[in-house]
């Protein structure tokens, strides 16, 4: 449970990588990886920062690079530090995210297996013009599931109330946005929170913790904490 | 007529002061006092919420005798091994240094609810205007024949962590080969609703890598516990023929120890046992029967604030509270200090005070990334804390959903001692 000195994880992770890393996988199979992706990062046309950054032009960029997405303090650290995007850090980093950036707020568990991840990066390669030689590829589809009623969507949230909710939130979820075992709810878009909780309402999304919270919270309550968590540092 | 200036200042600092806080400030002192009785899942999350959103405007003094503090929650992982003892102890220094919080390490011995003041072991006396109390457990005398705190060397409790679950994982390491394990399983209400079955499950998964032929009984005095299909289902999946539970329908209400002998007798069955792990009956940490806040063995509160139904002044959280529908948990304690929180601030300074609102969820691990889960919401309602919907693991779940509920546990874990103490 104790996080490792970020630097020794990377260290050991690199080189425990780096005897695989150079696999190059099938970008066809990878588009299929990507789905899992989709609900927080945008690729391709158009793609923007989201929940999670946009992933054009990730190869041979710098960690936390983007200078209008907040990102976590153990990622800006680490591309202080140096840490530099390519095959074998993204092997390392899809397969255990907080190994190698240890809080993180990618709430993604890992892709355990070694050919999955040699075709997502291979997917993810057609999206960078670095190296040079890689074709640009066809938009994909992105964005969030909008089946929530734009009035709702439309609803301006009290931060002051929001932060009376969020009490019961971060008996779980850390308010300083770090993700281990339990998903990062903070500086999420409006949208994409509000959107997210009204699924769990729905019973859309599966997990029954999340859906008895959000079950009980109103339309007015979900902007709330919205509008706190937006801006929580 | 004399008319002493002196005098004349107080009052009149006092009229002013009384304009705008009435209830607190009529007695001329400067910030209203909040007095916390003990630094666990209650009382550390009332001092940080009180001290960090009142932002100054209320002192708050948290009076806990130990320096560092080992959650109940986990430390069954710790004897499982799944866990460090370090990693599950906690200090007090954020808590003064980032909130202000005066952290005080001594015993209270006494509430004078009349004077509003209370004493410390070592001799300090702390005013209050409102007192939280928050003590946990003690245990009820005599519950179990045979045994008391005296014996706990002997046959260690563990139910507050730290060195009795040091003491308990190094019996268990020291059992002989095909040695016995015995707990006596405490009698409703009791803190930790899962955790003698969480317990029994770490001890088997020890034994089972290192000393598979042991057996561990259990004498239960109740018929039902918490999450038993699991349990009973993770059990007979990973240990199967290890455990053997014997419930009241069989004798297991009817239980004495001799801790010198090391036998324990079921209902005239005599066992000698290699490890005994007792977990007696409880009631309220004792400083609320020293307060005299209790009614039995646990202090009735109002569900709203968690408010002492003896005295609007003092509030009891967590274990120590008889307050409707929520388990005893930690999750419980955070979730009713964020309320009690709330209350007091709202009457000691005015800030706006929103409904109730409570939820509790109690993981616990089987086996090696086998954990399961039971947890609902509550509302207040005018006698108690009603129970408004829930949820709980199923049997014959798939290992990956089990693996993320476990992983979800060390995320709580790390979740809620942020709450509570950074």
């Amino acid at each position: 449970m104790r996080a490792l000195l970020p630097a020794l994880t990377l260290a050991a992770v690199m080189v425990a990588g780096g005897a695989r890393a150079e696999l190059i996988g099938d970008a066809e199979a990878g588009e299929a990886q990507f789905n899992q992706c989709k609900g927080c990062h945008q690729i391709g046309k158009g793609a923007e920062d989201r929940i999670g950054p946009h992933l054009n032009g990730l190869f041979g960029r710098r960690a936390a690079a983007h200078e209008d997405y907040r990102y976590s303090d153990s990622m800006e650290r680490a591309g202080v530090d140096g840490l530099i995007w390519d095959l074998r850090t993204l092997d390392a980093y899809i397969e255990n995210p907080r190994a190698l950036v240890s809080k993180t707020r990618m709430s993604y568990r890992g892709l355990k297996d070694e050919q999955a991840r040699a075709d997502l990066l291979a997917y993810l390669r057609r999206f960078s013009d670095n190296p040079a030689n890689i074709p640009e590829a066809a938009p994909t589809a992105i964005g969030t599931d909008h089946s929530v009623d734009p009035e709702i969507l439309a609803i301006q949230g009290d931060p002051e109330y929001g932060e009376y909710l969020s009490s019961e939130c971060v008996s779980c979820h850390q308010a300083d946005g770090s993700a281990d075992g339990i998903p990062s709810i903070t500086r999420w878009p409006e949208e994409d929170f509000v959107v997210a909780m009204h699924a769990y309402k729905d019973k859309l999304r599966p997990h029954p913790v999340m859906q008895m919270m959000a079950g009980r919270l109103s339309n007015e309550e979900i902007a709330a904490l919205a509008a706190y968590f937006k801006d929580l540092d | 007529m004399t008319f002493n200036r002196r005098k004349f200042i107080a009052v009149g600092t006092a009229a002013a002061a009384t304009l705008s806080s009435p209830a607190v400030l009529a007695d001329g002192h400067g910030k209203p006092r909040v007095v916390v009785i003990g630094g666990g899942s209650g009382g550390a999350t009332a001092a940080r919420y009180i001290a960090k959103d009142s932002k100054g405007a209320i002192n708050v003094t948290l009076v806990e005798p130990s320096r560092s503090y080992f959650t109940c929650y986990f430390s069954n992982l710790y004897i499982g091994g799944f866990t460090d003892l370090e990693d599950i102890s906690h200090t007090y220094g954020a808590l003064a240094a980032k909130y202000g919080i005066n952290v005080v390490h001594d015993w209270a011995v006494d509430v004078d609810r009349d004077a509003k003041t209370v004493s410390l072991a070592g001799g300090t006396v702390l005013p209050y205007d409102k007192l939280i109390l928050s003590p946990g457990i003690d245990f009820v005398e005599d519950a179990v024949p045979g045994w008391s705190v005296a014996a706990q060397n002997k046959m260690p409790h563990a139910y507050k962590a730290g060195s009795q679950s040091e003491l308990l994982k190094a019996q268990i390491m020291a059992m002989p080969e095909g040695g016995r394990f015995a707990m006596v399983a405490p009698p409703n209400p009791y803190r930790c609703p899962p955790g003698p079955y969480e317990r029994i499950s770490m001890v088997a998964h020890v034994l089972s890598q290192m000393n598979p032929t042991a057996k561990i009984l259990v004498a239960d005095p109740k018929p039902n516990f918490s999450k038993q299909a699991l349990f009973e289902e993770g059990w007979q999946r990973h240990y199967s023929g290890m455990i053997e539970r014997i419930g009241p329908d069989f004798g297991g209400a009817n239980v004495t120890v001799d801790p010198e002998a090391m036998t324990i007798d079921i209902d005239g069955m005599v066992e000698t046992v290699d490890v005994c792990n007792v977990i007696p009956a409880q009631k309220a940490g004792r400083i609320a029967d020293m307060a005299g806040v209790t009614d039995g063995n646990w202090a009735p509160v109002n569900a709203a604030d968690m408010s002492s139904k003896a005295d609007p002044d003092v509030h009891v959280l967590g274990d120590a509270a008889a307050q409707g529908d929520m388990p005893k948990s930690g999750f419980a304690a955070n979730s009713q200090a964020k309320v009690c929180a709330m209350a007091v601030r709202g009457a000691l300074t005015g800030s706006k005070v929103f409904p109730a609102k409570f939820t509790n969820t109690c993981w616990s691990l089987i086996a090696e990334d086998d954990g399961v889960k039971v947890g609902a919401t509550y509302e207040a309602t005018s006698d108690k804390i009603a129970k408004v919907d829930g949820f709980i693991s199923q049997t014959g779940e798939d290992a990956a959903t089990r693996k993320a509920t476990y992983e979800e546990s060390v995320g709580w874990y790390a979740g809620i001692t942020t709450d509570m103490f950074d």
